[in-house]
This record gives C-alpha cells, sequence and structure tokens, in this order.
C-alpha cells in the first residue's frame, strides 16, 4: 500500500512546499530586510519593521483589527444565539432553515459587501428613501467609517456562528431543561444556567471561526471603509503596492498571521475540537 | 418564547437576505439612480455588449475550471492518502492553509512570484493566477473528500484485494465510484471559491488575465453603475444554484 499512499500525497507535498512554505519563507526574510530605494529589499539585516509595527501611527491600525473583530464576534454570538436555538427547536423543516443561513454566504463575497455599498452610500437606497420620505435634507454619512466595516464583518460572518452554535443546541437534551422548569428555574434562569453553559463549545468554535476570517479582512474595510476604516490586510496591501515598502509590509503579514494562529490556539485549548 | 423566537428568525432572515435581494430587484429598474422607475432589461443587455467584462468571464471561466480539475484531483488523492495512514505534517499543512488570511497568502505568492521571475525572466499571468488558486482549492477539496471517506468502510477495499484486484485497481474500482458525490461536491466548492476570489486573484494576476470579480470591484469603487447590480444578480442566481446542487450532492 505505501507504494501508492506515497505517490498520492506527492502532489500535495510538493505543491505545498513550493507554493505555500516557500512563499512565507520569503516572506519571513523580506521582513528582515531593509527597503530598497526603487522598491523591493536590500541587506542589511534588520528588525526595524517590526518595531514599527507597534509605533503608534501603526499600532492604531492592530488595535482597530483586534476591536473591530472582537465586537463582530461579540455581535454574531448575540445575533446568531437564538437563530440557532430557532432552527435546533423547529419540528420541520430545518434543513431549509439552515441552507437559508449558508445561501447568501455562498454567494460571492464581493457582491454581499456591494450589497451594503449599494444600500448605505450617499446616493444609496438608504439615503434616497430617506431623502425622498423627507425626514432628511442632505445623505447620511452611512459609509466610509468603523461602524459600516462593523456590519459588513457581522453580515459577512453571522452563519459561521449559527452553525456550530445550532450544532450543539441540536444535541442538548430537553430533558434537562424540563429539570430545570421543574426544580423551579424560570425560563429566563433556564437559559442563561443550563442552554448557554452546554451550548459552550458551539460558542467556541464559532468565536474561532468568526474572529479569525475578521482579523485578516480585506475586502470589507477596503469597500466599506474606504481607506478611512483601515484594518491590517489593507497595511500589508498598501505597504506593497503604494508605499513600495516590502520589509514592512512582510512585517504587517507575519504579524497578523500570528495573531490569527494565536486566536486559534487560545480558542483551541477550550475544547471545541470536534467542531472545527 | 416560541413566538418571540420565530419573529427574531424572521428578521435574521430578512437582514440575511434583503441586501441581496434589493440589489436583484434594482438590477431591473429602467433608471440609473437608486429611485425605482419601471422594469427594464438595459443593464442586462449593456452587461452583454460590453467587451471588457466578456474577456473578464472568460478568464474567470478558464481560471475556475483549470484550477478545480487540478485541485480536485490534487486533492482527493491527498484525503485518500491520509484516509490510509494519516501524516501529522500534511494535515496540519492543509489546516494552515486553510486558516492563513487570503491577503497573507495572495503577497507571500506575489513576492514569491517575482523573487522566482527575476532568473527565470517569466510574468505574471493567467497561469500564476491557476496555480495561487490550485494552492488554496486542495485544502477545502481534501477536507470535503475526506468526510466522505470517514464514512467508507475499508472492508470493501480490503474485499477486492482478496478477490485479486491490485491497490490501484481497488482504489479505482471500488473506492472511487463511492466517493463519487463527494468529489463531485467538492469540486462546486473549489468552482465557486475560484469564481469568487479577488484578493489573491488582484495580487497575482498579470495585465492580460483581469478576472471578473476584480472588474466588478473596480466598478463599485468608481461609484454607482447598474451593470453591477445586474452581473451580481447572475452571480447570486448561478452560485446559489451550483451551492444547492453541492449541498445535495454531499447529503446523498
Amino acid at each position: 500500500m505505501n507504494r501508492l499512499r506515497f505517490w498520492f500525497l506527492l502532489p500535495a507535498r510538493v505543491w505545498f512546499v513550493a507554493l505555500f512554505f516557500a512563499p512565507l519563507a520569503i516572506i519571513c526574510a523580506y521582513s528582515l530586510l531593509t527597503r530598497g530605494v526603487y522598491g523591493g529589499v536590500e541587506q542589511p539585516w534588520t528588525w526595524e519593521s517590526y518595531r514599527r509595527m507597534i509605533d503608534p501611527l501603526y499600532g492604531i491600525i492592530l488595535l482597530r483589527s483586534v476591536v473591530l473583530s472582537g465586537a463582530a464576534t461579540a455581535i454574531c454570538v448575540v445575533l446568531a444565539f437564538p437563530l440557532a436555538l430557532f432552527i435546533s427547536r423547529a419540528t420541520r423543516r430545518k434543513n431549509l432553515y439552515l441552507q437559508l443561513v449558508m445561501l447568501p454566504f455562498w454567494t460571492s463575497f464581493l457582491v454581499r459587501t456591494y450589497a451594503w455599498m449599494f444600500l448605505l452610500r450617499d446616493t444609496g437606497l438608504v439615503n434616497t428613501a430617506l431623502i425622498g420620505l423627507g425626514f432628511l435634507r442632505q445623505p447620511l454619512p452611512l459609509l466610509y467609517n468603523d461602524a459600516a466595516v462593523l456590519l459588513g464583518l457581522v453580515y459577512a460572518f453571522l452563519p459561521f456562528m449559527v452553525l456550530p452554535l445550532y450544532a450543539t443546541l441540536e444535541r442538548l437534551d430537553p430533558a434537562l431543561l424540563e429539570a430545570a422548569a421543574d426544580l423551579g428555574a424560570r425560563p429566563r434562569a433556564a437559559f442563561f444556567r443550563v442552554i448557554v453553559p452546554l451550548a459552550k463549545p458551539g460558542i467556541w468554535a464559532g468565536v474561532a471561526l468568526v474572529f479569525i476570517p475578521c482579523l485578516g479582512a480585506y475586502l470589507t474595510p477596503d469597500l466599506l471603509g474606504g481607506g478611512k476604516s483601515v484594518m491590517i490586510g489593507n497595511l500589508v496591501q498598501n505597504q506593497f503596492t503604494n508605499a513600495r515598502d516590502w520589509p514592512f509590509g512582510a512585517a504587517a503579514s507575519l504579524t497578523l498571521m500570528l495573531l490569527t494562529l494565536a486566536a486559534l490556539a487560545a480558542v483551541y485549548r477550550r475544547g471545541p475540537k470536534d467542531l472545527l | 418564547m416560541k413566538r418571540g423566537l420565530a419573529i427574531y428568525a424572521a428578521a435574521a432572515y430578512a437582514f440575511l437576505h434583503l441586501p441581496l435581494a434589493t440589489l436583484v430587484v434594482f438590477s431591473f429598474n429602467a433608471s440609473r439612480f437608486t429611485l425605482w422607475e419601471g422594469f427594464s432589461f438595459r443593464w442586462y443587455q449593456s452587461l452583454f455588449t460590453d467587451a471588457e467584462m466578456a474577456d473578464a468571464a472568460w478568464n474567470s471561466v478558464i481560471i475556475a475550471i483549470v484550477s478545480t480539475v487540478i485541485s480536485t484531483i490534487a486533492g482527493t488523492l491527498t484525503a485518500y492518502g491520509l484516509w490510509k495512514r494519516g501524516s501529522r505534517l500534511l494535515s496540519g499543512s492543509l489546516y494552515l492553509s486553510l486558516v492563513t488570511p487570503e491577503i497573507v497568502t495572495g503577497i507571500s505568492l506575489l513576492a514569491f512570484f517575482q523573487w522566482a521571475f527575476r532568473w527565470l525572466g517569466w510574468h505574471l499571468g493567467l497561469y500564476t493566477v491557476i496555480l495561487a488558486h490550485v494552492s488554496f482549492s486542495i485544502a477545502y477539496v481534501a477536507i470535503v473528500v475526506a468526510a466522505r471517506l470517514r464514512t467508507f468502510d475499508p472492508a470493501l477495499e480490503e474485499a477486492a484485494m482478496d478477490l485479486g484486484a491490485t491497490e490501484w485497481r481497488a482504489f479505482w474500482r471500488v473506492t472511487l465510484p463511492a466517493l463519487t458525490p463527494g468529489i463531485v461536491a467538492a469540486a462546486l466548492l473549489a468552482l465557486t471559491i475560484s469564481f469568487d476570489d479577488y484578493v489573491i486573484t488582484s495580487l497575482v494576476a498579470g495585465v492580460d488575465s483581469t478576472t471578473l470579480p476584480m472588474v466588478i470591484y473596480a466598478m463599485a469603487r468608481r461609484g454607482a453603475n447598474p451593470s453591477i447590480n445586474a452581473i451580481s444578480a447572475l452571480i447570486v442566481v448561478i452560485f446559489g444554484a451550483l451551492i444547492l446542487i453541492s449541498e445535495r450532492l454531499r447529503e446523498a
């Protein structure tokens, strides 16, 4: 058997070494070099790019990425929990309800982000409607701020929170709730002291599935933040294109990668292993 | 309690679906502005006469098909090989490539291509996009096929080999047919991911390899243009259909 297995795994192994690890190694090397006069990289080796990451000018971008991702994740937990509960309690059409959650997720990320531009910009549907109905004279600046980015992130990744929550709530034994009620717990107490603790693995799995892609978000802050709400992903892109500072862009990429892995490790330790 | 949940769920579904639904509705608007002025197909007509759009769509289709074929084969072989005997290093790499932010994958591939091409004298083009797409699709394919393999009984293959089949024949005639629904689902997933990708594609694409998402992105940045609504509506409908088929197959 082992001969066949060797040949079967060969394409993936070669592909990963050549087009995943080698590029990452180059980024590691670039992050420790000096910016070239005409772009590109030059000797000498230095830690300078990493030092600049914690400079307040860029530190604010790191901070914004973490705060916006954390806020988006928290909002997703709150919004997804009742929806997951509803689906898990539904007596029929469960699959339809689940597919309705996933359907927008599977339709082009770019299109979904554009949908919010269409709704929120100055000449967008919301402003046009409010002006047309006489509530406003001037359009509200709904787009190109932190709130628009937050909304876009929540909209984009809400399905990722619903699915793992549903998976844990589905397994919850209804007898436990009856027992809580028999012992005198009101629905509210039963919810917070029985349902939520038992749903913890699902919550943590959802936190990982939402927080991690939010942290690395590029399109959402780019289109809905419009340069006013910059996250790490945009910083990376900008350093490689407009600013032509590859070492700093490389250092920013690796910082993002490290934050992602740290978040993953932190969540993974809390044990939603069978859900991730 | 139960009614409250149902009302909440209706609101949540509205939040998830209304933005896309309004986009589709306004793709049929006769006006260039966001005021409804009657039903019209003019934005669809302008779409089909747009040469730039047609080129980009063609590029996207080629990239999606070629990268899907390669990644489906490589990913299926990987899933099967790992099912025979695990490899922590390889499955770790698969998961690592899944959690790596797209912008990091894109930038590192760009840096890698530029570094390698300095000596080779090559340029970015369709094939660099295809290479990039395969490298992020392999993991998706492998994971979907691996899920299907978990329900496959290894005794069937052993039986085939006891009856004189070679390893390869047992794989080709027994295991592979049983995996087909999972493989097709994985391929459809890879196809949609490739067709939709903007972040990585825009970084590794050459001047002659603009894709559909790149055109949509440029139009969105430029400002209001109802043609984006029309192309978005088409994408929503086509993607929705592909994914529903893929889901059916995965459950089958």
